[in-house]
Order: structure tokens, then sequence, then C-alpha cells
């Protein structure tokens, strides 16, 4: 009931405000989230400058990157929902048969074949599945009766495992994970039952042993034991980690200040402009610039769940909960990898890490978040 | 129908809404998750990984002490330091070591060698110490790697100073040279020595560099330095000064050492020139000699081949080490023993016949040089004069070879001279005692015979020949010889072992027989006179070659030549007031007067010609003794 009156007191809160309001509603676009989005940006671009040691090429790079990125969100927000639904099984088998072409045609670099190139331009499409893989599955359980029946579980479990299993094969097992993890908390909100949770839960830990002895390479396994047991090997698997933990714990309460951090800027800290970037404002930055970090992607993901309770239907609700838990995760995961508490798996921090098309598939489900988050307005004008 | 439609709508957005309340509250477990670890790393351990961060950065890295450099007596520098520019490479910041080494090979020359005793010094490093793989870089190579600095993380290259000895060969076996420190260094190394020698690459190894090791190297000194992750030494935030090592004076003086080294010619031997009023050695030569810039980063195996196969022994210092019959130079001093002990007088003569029996025995014992004998009324004068064996034998057949000894001994015989120079062999000197445990076997009058005359089983370094004529010509004050004489500019006060008691006309006869072998016509050491205006004293010495050392057997040429004997001369000057006593040794030289001699006489030229310099600094030590008083 709560929910409702949420629903209808929220118009009005804009009505007062007329040309953002039209702004709003003319170009679909969320203020709250952009603005959110915006900032974030821009303290990920301030963070790159000194993770670069001051070299002005990465954050022109990302710039231009950023730039595409909120142009893609934009056009995502522009398209009407229901064409998102009737599009997405086509994205969704195109996404799987360019995974199928990278498994025989794709180039790749240190024992992972991840790319397409295609004259000169190289792109990931896996990155076109984190997108497919909700938009299938939100779109598969929006006609079906809710709670979804066994066979429809069956059916949404069969789109997510086709793609994690082609992006494992790459292998890319911290991109699968994430694709199948955007498949099943639609599953999760669509009402997948607690038995079935549980039950998976159960086959998943009875599962580990064969995982662990057959289903990981030695490089998976080498990260998984580093992350118990970080000290065993400073100087090799363990280095990253424990420049990282050195870097954020000397950071201490208030950092060493912007530019200043001696292990981001001496160099100890490896991959310290990419997905070990909050490595950096922790050192600079302290426990104090982590928080406010935390704070900014929390306002995000709740502006993302605001969005889809006010979703119009299914499909809007599910995608939208979907891309915004999937996002949490994203920055869930990088900040447990980068902290020790996770194995090493390649996740950027969203809108911080410098990287491409990450960004720009990050953008354009923001793009179709505002597109759920502004339909209602439309149908009702 | 919509109306089950619209019941469907609010069940399913209720399911929704509980689901994303359940998902809302993982999200926060999550996010507390990541909060408490940040806490736990920022707050609760950060003094930890604040010390890690500062470990990681911060370097404490020992400063090198400067050398103390050496000079001669005159100012000259002996032993130099010099900028060299290592290539070293720090083992922890090095990611892949074989491809790194493998780049370096195509930057600069790098042999197999050098890798072999790079990874050697790798098994014993310390943590994040830079260790050398090459030595003496030159500027092209400097450059290349410069250029390639970016793919070379743990690599760098660092100026360090080197020693270098200007005058090369002239002073390699006193002076010595330095080496990298060896694994057999090291194991000697106590706890502090390792500390001493943190950044020092080198170590004396042999002579005064040797020696004076200890004053030398002086004290180490550190500085904090701030490092990025690739070794790169980017600032110094704290530095403690080294305290450089002490600096050398010798009493070594490099024209007369170049003096003595051009008179031996192209002959294998050794001068030792002592200053008879310190004990001071002025001139140290052995011959051939080397080049000791060759051992200072380390000797190519070619070089070292080179050096240890010659059959000259270069590295051999024969100066020091090496151990000839001293033959008839003992001879002044056993006419002094003979005296003191009343075995003989002024007056005593004998009849030289040319052979010499012992009492109750029919052997004959030949003279060496005149088969017919020097006359039928010899004395010591000319016993001395001419070199006549008999008129010593007949002395020995009638001493007792324990005073003898005692006398020999008192000269500086049979022991080591306590010089400050490394290794050095005592020679020998026979006793009864001494023969019976070593040998065996009681003393016979035979032996007396040998012993007498610097034969047989007598051995003596032409150091300890250089002392005993420095004590010979001080009427009986035995210096200890020393090659330094200040650090870091306080003199070292000269040191008297004994005093030798003889009675003044004793030592009168005994001088004016050694001036009679310069200055007599029948002087068997003519050419240490020649031309002079001050007068000699000397005496000339033949070493029979016993032996044919090994390496030796190759060469037949080299072997009949090798097989001559050595040519001995000592002497002492002017006879009025002794300034410089001189041993001369020349290998297979024959005639001590004809090849020795000449060569004392050079040293004696050149020293008595800058009287000036002597005097001045005479008066000025006379000076101080006023002002001090």
């Amino acid at each position: 009931m709560a929910s409702r009156d949420y629903m209808h007191r929220l118009p009005d809160s804009h009505g007062g405000l007329s040309r953002p309001a039209s702004l709003s509603r003319r170009w679909h676009i969320d203020i709250p989230l952009l603005l959110l989005l915006m900032l974030l940006s821009g303290v990920g671009l301030t963070v790159l400058y000194s993770a670069a040691g001051g070299e002005v090429h990465y954050v022109r790079r990302q710039a231009v990157f950023l730039a595409l990125a909120f142009v893609a969100m934009l056009v995502a927000a522009q398209v009407p929902l229901d064409m998102y639904r009737r599009w997405s099984p086509w994205l969704y088998v195109g996404g799987c048969g360019l995974l199928v072409a990278v498994l025989f045609i794709g180039v790749g670099a240190k024992g992972a074949q991840r790319w397409l190139e295609i004259g000169g331009f190289r792109f990931q499409p896996s990155e076109a599945l984190k997108l497919a893989v909700p938009l299938s599955v939100a779109a598969f359980l929006h006609s079906r009766p809710v709670p979804p029946s066994f066979l429809t579980v069956l059916g949404a479990m069969a789109i997510v495992a086709v793609p994690a299993a082609l992006i494992v094969r790459q292998p890319d097992l911290g991109t699968a994970i994430l694709i199948a993890a955007s498949g099943l908390f639609a599953l999760y909100l669509a009402g997948l039952s607690w038995k079935m949770i549980g039950g998976a839960l159960v086959a998943l830990v009875a599962a580990a042993w064969p995982i662990w002895e057959w289903g990981l390479r030695d490089y998976q396994r080498q990260r998984i034991l580093t992350l118990f047991n970080p000290d065993a090997d400073r100087l090799g698997a363990g280095w990253n980690i424990f420049q990282s933990k050195a870097a954020i714990g000397s950071g201490g309460l208030y950092g060493k200040g912007y530019m200043q951090g001696t292990q981001s800027q001496l160099d100890f800290l490896p991959e310290s402009h990419t997905d070990f970037i909050i490595a950096v404002l922790g050192e600079e930055w302290g426990l104090r610039g982590a928080l406010l970090l935390l704070a900014l992607y929390l306002l995000i993901v709740a502006r993302g769940i605001y969005i889809s309770f006010v979703a119009q239907d299914v499909f809007g609700r599910l995608l939208a909960g979907s891309i915004t838990l999937t996002f949490f995760v994203y920055v869930f995961v990088n900040i447990g990898m980068v902290t020790g508490l996770l194995p090493v798996v390649g996740v950027p921090l969203p809108l911080v890490s410098h990287g491409g098309t990450s960004v720009v598939t990050l953008m354009a489900g923001f793009g179709i978040l505002m597109a759920i988050g502004t339909e209602r307005r439309r149908v009702s004008f | 129908m919509h109306n089950l439609h619209f019941k469907d709508h609010l069940t399913e957005q209720r399911l929704f809404h509980n689901r994303m309340l359940v998902a809302l509250v993982g999200v926060a477990m999550l996010l507390g998750v990541l909060v408490a670890r940040l806490y736990n790393l920022q707050v609760v351990n950060y003094d930890d990984y604040r010390t890690q961060s500062d470990e990681n950065r911060i370097q404490v890295r020992p400063v090198a002490p400067t050398r103390g450099l050496i000079y001669d007596r005159n100012g000259a520098l002996l032993a130099d330091n010099r900028p060299s520019y290592t290539l070293a490479i720090v083992h922890e910041r090095v990611r892949n070591m074989d491809a790194t080494l493998e780049l370096l090979g195509q930057l600069v020359r790098l042999e197999d060698s050098d890798v072999q005793k790079f990874r050697k010094r790798l098994q014993r490093r310390r943590p994040f110490e830079p260790i050398p793989l090459r030595f003496r870089l030159s500027e092209d190579e400097i450059a290349r790697i410069s250029v390639n600095e970016f793919r070379l993380p743990g690599v760098s290259v660092e100026a360090e100073l080197v020693r270098y000895y200007p005058l090369t060969d002239l002073f390699a076996h006193s002076v010595g040279y330095v080496g990298r420190i060896s694994e057999r260094d090291l194991a000697q190394f106590s706890e502090e020595d390792v500390r001493r020698y943190s950044g020092t690459q080198s170590i004396g190894k042999v002579g005064l560099e040797r020696s004076y090791e200890d004053l030398l190297l002086g004290e180490v000194g550190y500085e904090n330095v701030e490092t990025n992750a690739r070794g790169r030494v980017l600032r110094v935030l704290e530095r403690h000064d080294p305290r450089p090592g002490a600096e050398l004076t010798l009493h070594l003086d490099a024209r007369l050492q170049k003096v003595a080294t051009e008179a031996l010619g192209d002959n294998r031997g050794a001068v030792v020139a002592i200053d008879v009023n310190t004990g001071g050695v002025l001139a140290f030569v052995s011959k051939p000699s080397f080049d000791p810039n060759l051992f200072v980063t380390g000797i190519s195996f070619n070089d070292y081949r080179a050096l240890s196969d010659s059959l000259d022994v270069p590295l051999f210092n024969r100066a020091l080490q090496g151990q000839y019959p001293p033959g008839s130079t003992l001879k002044p001093m056993m006419g002094l023993g003979g005296l003191e002990a009343g075995v003989i007088t002024a007056g005593t003569t004998i009849k030289d016949p040319g052979f010499f029996k012992l009492p109750n025995d029919t052997r004959l014992y030949r003279e060496q040089w005149k088969r017919w004998g020097h006359g039928d009324k010899v004395d010591l004068i000319q016993a001395l004069a001419e070199s006549c064996d008999i008129y010593f034998w007949s002395m020995a057949s009638r001493w007792n070879i324990d005073d003898m000894h005692r006398i020999a001994t008192r000269f500086g015989l049979g022991a080591r001279t306590g010089i400050d120079l490394p290794v050095e062999r005592p020679g020998l000197f026979p006793s009864r005692d001494w023969k019976r445990g070593a040998r065996g076997l009681p003393w016979f009058p035979g032996d007396s015979l040998n012993a007498v005359l610097g034969q047989g089983f007598d051995l003596a370094t032409p150091l300890q020949l250089a002392v005993m004529t420095a004590t010979m010509a001080n009427r009986g004050i035995h210096y200890r010889p020393q090659v330094v004489m200040a650090v870091d500019g306080v003199e070292q006060p000269p040191e008297v072992l004994h005093h030798v008691e003889a009675r003044p006309e004793h030592w009168s006869l005994v001088f004016e027989g050694m001036e009679s072998v310069v200055n007599s016509p029948k002087g068997t050491g003519k050419k240490a006179g020649a031309g002079l205006d001050f007068r000699v004293a000397g005496k000339s010495g033949t070493a029979q070659v016993v032996g044919i050392a090994q390496g030796e057997r190759y060469d037949s040429e080299a072997l009949k030549e090798r097989h001559r004997d050595h040519a001995l001369f000592v002497a002492f000057a002017p006879v009025d007031d002794p300034q410089i006593a001189v041993a001369v040794l020349v290998e297979n030289g024959e005639g001590g007067g004809k090849v020795a001699a000449p060569v004392a006489r050079e040293l004696f030229f050149d020293w008595m010609s800058r009287p000036m310099e002597n005097t001045v600094r005479a008066a000025e030590a006379d000076d101080e003794e006023v002002s001090r008083g």
C-alpha cells in the first residue's frame, strides 16, 4: 500500500518545477540520476588524473569515452520500452552469435580470447550481453504469470546459461558471473520461490569441490588461494593485493592528500588507473573519501530502485531492478577484490576505472533505466 | 476480467516490492561489509599498512665511505679513487630475471663470466640491495641503458668510486691492490664487518691495501631514500655522512722506486732500500711487476692466466716472500760477531791456500772464487773486501753455532721483520735446536761452515738483508722496517726492536772492511761506488740456485739461464753518516759485484743527490722538537 502512495505522490514533487520537468519529459531524462552520474564521472576523472601520475592522456581518453557514454545513455533513454521488449530476443540471439564467433575467430591477449576485430575496430561481444541478458529475461518473464512457474524458471535459466557458458569458455569468469547475476536478479525479483533459491544455494555448495577440481583454471585457483593467504607470495601472485591493501590502509582516515599517495605515485600499485583505482582514492582521500564514494554509489542505487518501484509494468520493473542491482554488484565485487575480500576478477569500478566499452555499456544501461523511469509520464500525457 | 488483472497487478507489485526490500537489505549488508573492511584497513590496521607502505618506498641505503688515499713521501699519489659506472640490479624489483639479463645483453657487453658472478652474488645479497652485474660501463652503454630504462625495472647505473693506481706496476708489490669482496672474504666477516662493508664493493687484497684495510676503509654512512617501485631513487630523505678512510703517507719515494726498477733492467729481482735513521722503507721493488688496476674490479680470466702462467712469476713478491740463500752478504755481520765473541781480533790473519780442512776431517772445502787462495796473511778487512771464504770457515770452525745464530737473529735474520706488509716470509738461520727439531740430526761442524757463508740452511728475504744492512749502518740500532710514515698526517714513530751491542772499534773495523769491498783495488763491489762523491760500504754475495721450481721445465733455454747463481749486494752510504741501506737481489745474475752492485749505486746516487730535501726534513723535525719543548 505504501508503495502505491509513493506512486501518487511523486509526480507532484516535480509539478512545481515546470522547466526541468518538461525537459525530463521531452527527453526522457531522469534529472537526479543524471546529476549523480555526472558527479560520479567527475570524481572518477579526478581520481584517474592522480592514478595516471598526472598524465592528461588517460584523462582525456576517458573523457571522450564518457562523452560517448552519455550520448549512448541519452539515445537509450529515447527508445520506447515496448521496443526494448520486442527487440530483446534479437539482441540476445545476435549477442550469442557474436560470442560463438569469438570462440572461433576471436582475438585476445594473455591467453584469453574475448574480442572480435572488424575493420580494425575491436570490441567485446560480452559487453552487449550485459544488457541483452537482463532485457531478455525481463521480457521473457513479462508475459508469464507471477510468481514464475517451474517451467518458466527453467526457461529463464536457459536464457542466462547459454551466454554465461560461452563467456566462461573465453575464459572470462568474472564477466560470466556478473552477466549471470543480472539475469538471475530479474528472476529473483519476479518472485522465484525461496525454496528454489535455497535449493540452488545448496547445490552450489555441493558443487564447490568439483568446480574447484575440474571447473577452474590454474590462474583462477591461484587467485582464490591468494585471497586466503595474501602474504604467501608477496612478490608474485600476492603482489597486487598486498600493494592495494597497503595503499588503502596507509591512507588512514583522511588520506595522504591528492596526488600525494606514495603507493600510487611511486608505481607500487599495479593497475592503479584501471581495476585498482579505488586503492588510489583510498590512499589519497582516506576513509572519508572512500565513504563519500560509497555514498554516491548508494544514491545511484537508491535512485535505480526508486525507478524500479515506479515502473509501469513487469518488464520495466524487472529490468530496472536487475540493472540497478547488477550495478551494485559491480561496485561490491571491485572494492571487495581490491580490499582483499574477494578473489581478483577483472571487474572495473563503474565510471571511475579507466576503460572504454564498459563505460558505454554501463551508461546505456542507465539510459534504459531512464527510459523506464520516464515512461509512466509519457503515458499520462 | 479487468478486476482480476488489476488484482494480479497488485499482487505482482507487492511481490516485487518485497523482493526489492529483501535485496535492499542485502545491498545494505554488503555495503556494511565494505565499510567494515575499509574501517579495518584504514583505521584499525592503519599503523601496519602505513609502515608497509613506508617500507615500500623508503630504503635505508648504506653510503660507502671514500677509501683513504695513499701518497709517497713527497705527496705523489699512489692510490687514487676514480668514478666508475656500474650496472646493478635490484632482484626484488625484477619480474623476469632471465628476460632482463637477455635484454641487457643486447644493450651492453656481457660476458658469461659476468652473469655467472652476478648469479653468485645474487645468492648472498641483502633484500633490495643493488647487485653489480657489469663494471666500468662506457658512455655509450650508459646511454643505451637510460634510453631503455622503462623496459628494465630494477636495473640501475650506479656511480661508484673505484681504486685507481696511477703509477700502475711501480708499487704493485708494496701498495698492493684492492679487489671485489669475494665469497672467501665474506665467510670470514664478523657481524660488525658485514655492517662496515655494506655499500662497499672492494677490500684490500694484497700489500698495504690489505694490512691497512681497517684504516683505509673508513666508516660507513647511510641515507634514507625514497624509491619508486622500480627501485629508482627519487630523493634522499635523510643522510648520515660516511667518514672517509685514513690517508696514508709512505716512506716510499716514487722517484727512488723508479730508479731502482730501471736499474734492474730486464732482470728479475728485488731491491729494498731503507732509511737508516728510521727504518722507513724508501724503495721496495720486486721485478717483474704487474698492473694492479687489473684486479680492482675483477681481473679477466685471460689476464689472470697470463700473469699466473708467466715463467717470471710477476705476482710473486720477491722482496717480501722470496727466500734466497744470502751468501756472502752475511760476512760483515759474522765478522762483527766473531770479533765480539773473541774468536777473531783485528790482527787475526790466516793463510789461504784455496781450500780448507776441518780438524780431524779429510774433506776439502774449496774456495769458491779463487781456487789458488787470497794470500798468506788474510785479515778481516781483506777477507771482507775480497770475500775470502777460508777466513770465515776458519773462524766458524772455532766458533759456537749458537753464538752465530744469536748474532744473526739480532740483525733480523730467521724471523719476520715485522714490516707493515702482509704475508711476509721468515727466512731461516739454523741453530742446533732447530736442526734437531726440524731434521732430527745433530749439528755437524760442516754445518757451521755453510751457515757462516749464508749457504746450506740459510735463507733470507731481500727485505731481511736490507734490515740487516741498515742495522749495521747505524751501529746496531735495529728498527722495525716501516712502509707507512704517517696516517692522516700523524707521523708514525720509528720503532727500535733492539740494540745490537758491540764495541765501537769492532763496528769501525767491519765498516772498514765493507768500505774496502767498494773502494779497495781488489774489492768485489767497486761498481757500487763508481763516480760517487761520498763513500759507500757494502758486501757482495752469490746464492746458489738449488732446486728448479715447477713450471720451469719446458723451456730449456730459460732453464739453463735459470740455473745460474743469484747475484746479491748489500750496502749503505755514506759511510761517515749513513742515510740509506740497500739490498739488491738479481735472480740468476751470477756475480753480485758485477750485476747487483751497480743497482745499489744508482739508488745511492739518486738519493744522495738530493740531500737538501732530506736535511730540510730533518731540520723541520728538529724545529718541532724545539717548539714542543
